[in-house]
C-alpha cells in the first residue's frame, strides 16, 4: 500500500537529518520526501510516500509524531486529495523534432523553457502516472537529463481539521 | 539532598542582579538550579571550561562529582535518576568527552531515564572545519536521545535547558543533549530563566484512559479466568507502584514484572510471580503462557521477555496501557490499546475495578510457584554466585539498600533472587545492557542518598570496564560497596557457549592467553590459583579496603564486613564459571523451549 504522509515541523537545523535518519534507522521504505517551507516561517512542511502496510504506516506515523520538533502528521491519502510532482526534463532533439516534442508537451500542459541546437527541456507538472507516461512518451528521443521534485500533497475542500 | 530546593517551581527568583548582562556558562548553570539541580557529574576539558568556572561560583548550591571517565559519569547521572526519580545531569568537553557519553545516552534512552546531558563544543566560528576535539555530537547522538540542542545564541541558553528539562522528565521520561559552543559559554546577555518554551510538537500531559476505557479494562477482568498482570519500567516512572500495589490487593491478579520493573511491586508478596521472560521464573513464564488476560502496563514487548512473538500469551487477551503512542502496537497487537499516565489509569481503574472469582487460577499458579522455584547448587563445595548474591539479599533486605549490577549472568541472578519491595531500589542497564554499568550507577545512587547502602553486584568482566571509578569514590568520599563475583569469564557469553556453541571458548576467558582455560582446555580454576587480575590490589591502590573469600564459611561475615565498612570496600568473591543462569527461554523460542537444567 502507498500513502501520502504531511508533517509540519519546526523550521529548526536538523530536523530533516533527525527524520530521516529515524525512517532510516528503523527500515521504513519511502518513496519519495519533500520538504519546504510554509506561510508560516516557523514551520516547514514535509510530504512523505511511505510504502507498507497498514501496521507500517501506524508507526511510521507514530515515530514521527514522538519527534519533538514535528508539530503534525496528517494521512493525507486517507482523504480526498491532489498530488503533484515537477519535473524537469532535458531530450535530445534536433530542430526537426522540435515540433513533435512540443506538440507531445502540450497534450500533457507541459512547456518548453530551454532550447538549444541539440536539445531542449520540458518543464511539466502533474500526478505521478502523467510524469511517467511523459518519461515514456520522450524515452526513445534519448532523454539527457531528468530531475524531479519528489511528491507534494494537499487535502481538497477545507476540512479544518486536516 | 534538600527535597525542599527540588520541589521548587520553575519560576526565577526574580534577584536585581540577574537584571546584569551574565555569560552563557552562568545562565546554563543558574538554570540548572532553578530546576533543582544539586548534583552535577561532570569531567572537564578545553569547550566546557568555562560551566566549570561558573559552577565554582554556585559552590553552595551543586555539587559537581568528578568522575575518572565521561561513560562513569553518564552512569553516575543514571543512578542519580533512577534512585530518585528526578533528571540525572553530567557534563563532558567536547569531542572525545562528548563521544564517551554516547553509550550513557543510548541506555537512557532504552530504559527511559530522566537525563540531561551538557557537553561543550568548539566555537561557532570553527564549527564544520574539523577543528581541535570537535565532533558534530548532535548529529552523532540523534537517535540515541529523546531530544538534542546546539546552542548557536546565548539568547537561547536559558530556555533550552528549560525545554530540556521539561523534555526528559515528562511524557515518557529520557535523555536530552544539550550542545554548547565554548563561544556562546562566554558571550554576556541580560538573562530572561522565563522565557516561554517554543515546543509546539510537543504535547504532554494529556496522556489520560478516558472513563470509556476503564470500564473496557474492568469489563476484561470481570471476565477473565486467568488474568496476569505484566508490569514494566512504566510503573516505576509513573510512581505508580502504590496504585499497582493496590490493583493487586483488589483484584487477586498474580504479576510479574519486567527487568525494568523489579520494585514496582513487592518481590517477596504471595502474589508476585518474579520476573518473566527468558531468564524469568518458570511459574511466570508458565502462567504468561496460560493466561487468557495478560494486563501489560508500562512495557514494550522487549524480545528478551516475549521471545517468539506469535508464541507470546497467545491463549490471552492483551490490554495494554502505556504513555508513548509508539509502543502500542509496536510488537503485539493489542486487544484493548489505553495510552495514558498509568498513575492515573490505575486510580481510576482501582476505583471501579471488581476482583473476578480467581479461586482455580490461583491453585495453578500456586502450585508452579511451589514445584519450580528458583534453585541453586547448595552441595558446591565453595561458593556458586547465586548463594553470595541469595546471603546479600538476606543480610540487606532490611536495611536502607539500593543495589546496581553490570551486565551478564550476575545481573540476571541478582533480578532472580534479590526480591525488592519498593521502587528505585535497583539500577540495571537493561534495555542496552551496558557492561561497566554497575560501579559508576552505585556512586549517582550514593551521592543522592549518603545515608544509604549502596552496593554494586558485579561481574569481573563488566567491573573491569569502569573500574576508574573507584578512584572517584575515594577522592570524592563516596564510600560504596561492590561485590564482586569473579569467575575470570565472560560467563554469559560463556554460557551461550556451552549451549548453542559446543562449549568452544571464544575470547571469553579473561586471564592470559596461555592458560588452558583460554582455548577451555581446562577442567575449572582451582581455589588455589591466584584469579587475575588482583583486584583486591587493585582496589587498595586506589584507596579502597577489601577482602577476597572462595570458603563458604566466610561468605557471611564477610558481606557482614563489608557492609559495616567505613569507606568503599570491595568483596571479591572468587565463584566458579560453570554455573549457568537457569531457567532460560533460548533467543526467538517459547515456554515450550524453557531450559530448567
Amino acid at each position: 500500500m502507498r500513502h501520502v504522509l504531511s508533517a509540519l515541523v519546526q523550521n529548526v537545523p536538523g530536523v530533516l537529518s533527525h527524520i530521516s535518519g529515524m525512517l532510516a534507522s528503523r527500515g521504513y521504505n519511502i518513496d519519495s520526501l519533500v520538504v519546504g517551507e510554509t506561510e508560516d516561517p516557523q514551520l516547514s512542511r514535509m510530504t512523505f510516500v511511505v510504502v507498507g502496510d497498514d501496521n507500517v504506516l501506524s508507526q511510521v506515523r507514530k515515530q514521527l509524531e514522538k519527534i519533538i520538533t514535528v508539530v503534525q502528521v496528517d494521512d493525507i491519502s486517507s482523504h480526498e486529495h491532489v498530488e503533484r510532482d515537477l519535473m524537469l526534463i532535458k531530450i535530445a532533439a534536433p530542430p526537426d523534432m522540435r515540433g513533435k516534442i512540443g506538440e507531445l508537451a502540450d497534450i500533457f500542459r507541459g512547456r518548453i523553457v530551454d532550447v538549444s541546437p541539440d536539445a531542449v527541456m520540458v518543464e511539466i507538472s502533474g500526478p505521478e502516472k502523467k510524469i511517467e507516461a511523459f518519461i515514456e512518451l520522450m524515452r526513445p528521443f534519448g532523454i539527457l537529463e531528468l530531475a524531479r521534485t519528489g511528491r507534494i500533497a494537499m487535502v481538497r475542500g477545507c476540512q479544518k481539521d486536516i | 539532598m534538600n527535597p525542599q530546593r527540588v520541589e521548587t517551581s520553575k519560576q526565577a527568583p526574580t534577584d536585581p542582579a540577574q537584571q546584569n548582562p551574565t555569560s552563557g556558562a552562568d545562565i546554563v548553570v543558574q538554570t540548572l538550579v532553578n530546576n533543582g539541580v544539586d548534583a552535577v557529574f561532570a569531567y572537564p576539558g578545553g569547550a566546557s571550561m568555562p560551566i566549570h568556572q561558573a559552577l565554582t561560583r554556585f559552590r553552595d548550591q551543586v555539587r559537581v562529582i568528578l568522575p575518572r571517565h565521561e561513560q562513569g559519569g553518564g552512569f553516575a547521572a543514571q543512578g542519580y535518576a533512577r534512585t530518585t526519580g528526578k533528571i540525572g545531569v553530567c557534563m563532558t568537553t567536547s569531542g572525545p568527552g562528548a563521544t564517551n557519553l554516547v553509550t550513557c545516552l543510548a541506555d537512557a534512552k532504552l530504559d527511559s531515564i530522566p537525563m540531561l546531558a551538557i557537553s561543550g563544543q568548539v566555537g561557532t566560528t570553527v564549527i564544520g572545519t574539523d577543528a581541535f576535539q570537535e565532533t558534530p555530537i548532535v548529529e552523532v547522538c540523534r537517535s540515541v536521545t529523546k531530544h538534542h540542542y546546539l546552542v548557536t545564541d546565548v539568547n537561547d541558553i536559558a530556555r533550552v535547558v528549560r525545554e530540556a528539562f521539561h523534555i526528559a522528565t515528562t511524557g515518557r521520561p529520557g535523555p536530552v543533549l544539550v550542545d554548547i559552543p565554548k563561544n556562546i559559554q562566554f558571550q554576556m546577555v541580560v538573562p530572561d530563566y522565563n522565557a516561554p518554551m517554543k515546543l509546539p510538537g510537543y504535547r504532554v500531559g494529556t496522556e489520560r484512559a478516558t472513563p470509556r476505557e476503564i470500564e473496557a479494562i474492568a469489563a476484561m477482568i470481570r471476565a477473565a479466568k486467568r488474568p496476569v498482570i505484566y508490569a514494566g519500567g512504566g510503573i516505576i516512572s509513573s510512581d505508580a507502584s502504590e496504585e499497582l500495589r493496590a490493583l493487586v490487593a483488589k483484584t487477586g491478579i498474580p504479576i510479574t514484572t519486567t527487568i525494568m520493573g523489579l520494585g514496582g511491586f513487592p518481590g517477596d508478596h504471595p502474589l508476585s510471580l518474579d520476573m518473566l521472560g527468558m531468564h524469568g521464573s518458570v511459574y511466570a513464564n508458565y502462567a504468561v503462557d496460560n493466561a487468557d488476560l495478560l494486563i501489560a502496563l508500562g512495557v514494550r514487548f522487549d524480545d528478551r521477555v516475549t521471545g517468539k512473538v506469535s508464541a507470546f500469551a497467545n491463549k490471552a487477551k492483551i490490554i495494554h496501557v502505556e504513555i508513548d503512542p509508539s509502543e502500542i502496537d509496536k510488537i503485539k497487537r493489542a486487544d484493548l490499546a489505553v495510552c495514558s499516565d498509568l498513575k492515573y489509569a490505575l486510580r481510576e481503574l482501582n476505583a471501579i475495578v471488581e476482583a473476578p472469582d480467581l479461586t482455580e487460577w490461583h491453585r495453578k499458579v500456586a502450585v508452579w510457584k511451589r514445584d519450580e522455584p528458583f534453585h541453586y547448587n547448595l552441595d558446591f563445595p565453595g561458593i556458586v554466585p547465586q548463594h553470595a548474591i541469595h546471603e546479600l539479599y538476606k543480610a540487606t533486605k532490611d536495611r536502607d539498600t539500593y543495589i546496581s549490577v553490570g551486565v551478564g549472568q550476575h545481573q540476571m541472578w541478582t533480578a532472580q533472587y534479590y526480591k525488592f519491595r519498593e521502587p528505585r531500589r535497583w539500577m540495571c542497564s537493561s534495555g542496552l545492557g551496558t557492561m561497566g554499568f554497575g560501579l559508576p550507577a552505585a556512586v549517582g545512587a550514593k551521592i543522592a542518598h549518603p545515608d544509604s547502602l549502596v552496593i554494586d553486584i558485579d561481574g569481573d568482566g563488566s567491573l573491569l570496564m569502569n573500574i576508574q571509578e573507584m578512584a572517584t569514590c575515594y577522592c570524592e568520599k563516596v564510600p560504596v560497596k561492590v561485590m564482586l563475583l569473579n569467575n575470570m569469564h565472560l560467563g554469559m557469553v560463556v554460557q551461550w557457549e556451552d549451549r548453542f556453541h559446543a562449549a568452544n571458548r571464544a575470547h571469553t576467558y579473561l586471564g592470559p592467553i596461555d592458560h588452558p582455560e583460554a582455548t577451555g582446555l581446562g577442567n575449572g580454576i582451582t581455589p588455589q590459583e591466584r584469579y587475575y587480575p588482583d583486584f583486591i590490589a587493585v582496589a587498595k591502590g586506589f584507596g579502597w579496603s577489601g577482602r577476597s573469600i572462595s570458603a563458604k564459611k566466610d561468605l557471611v561475615p564477610a558481606i557482614e564486613e563489608m557492609i559495616a565498612a567505613e569507606g568503599p570496600y570491595l568483596l571479591e568473591v572468587q565463584v566458579p564459571y560453570q554455573e549457568h543462569v537457569l531457567p532460560m527461554i533460548p533467543s526467538n523460542s517459547t515456554v515450550q523451549d524453557l531450559i530448567k537444567e
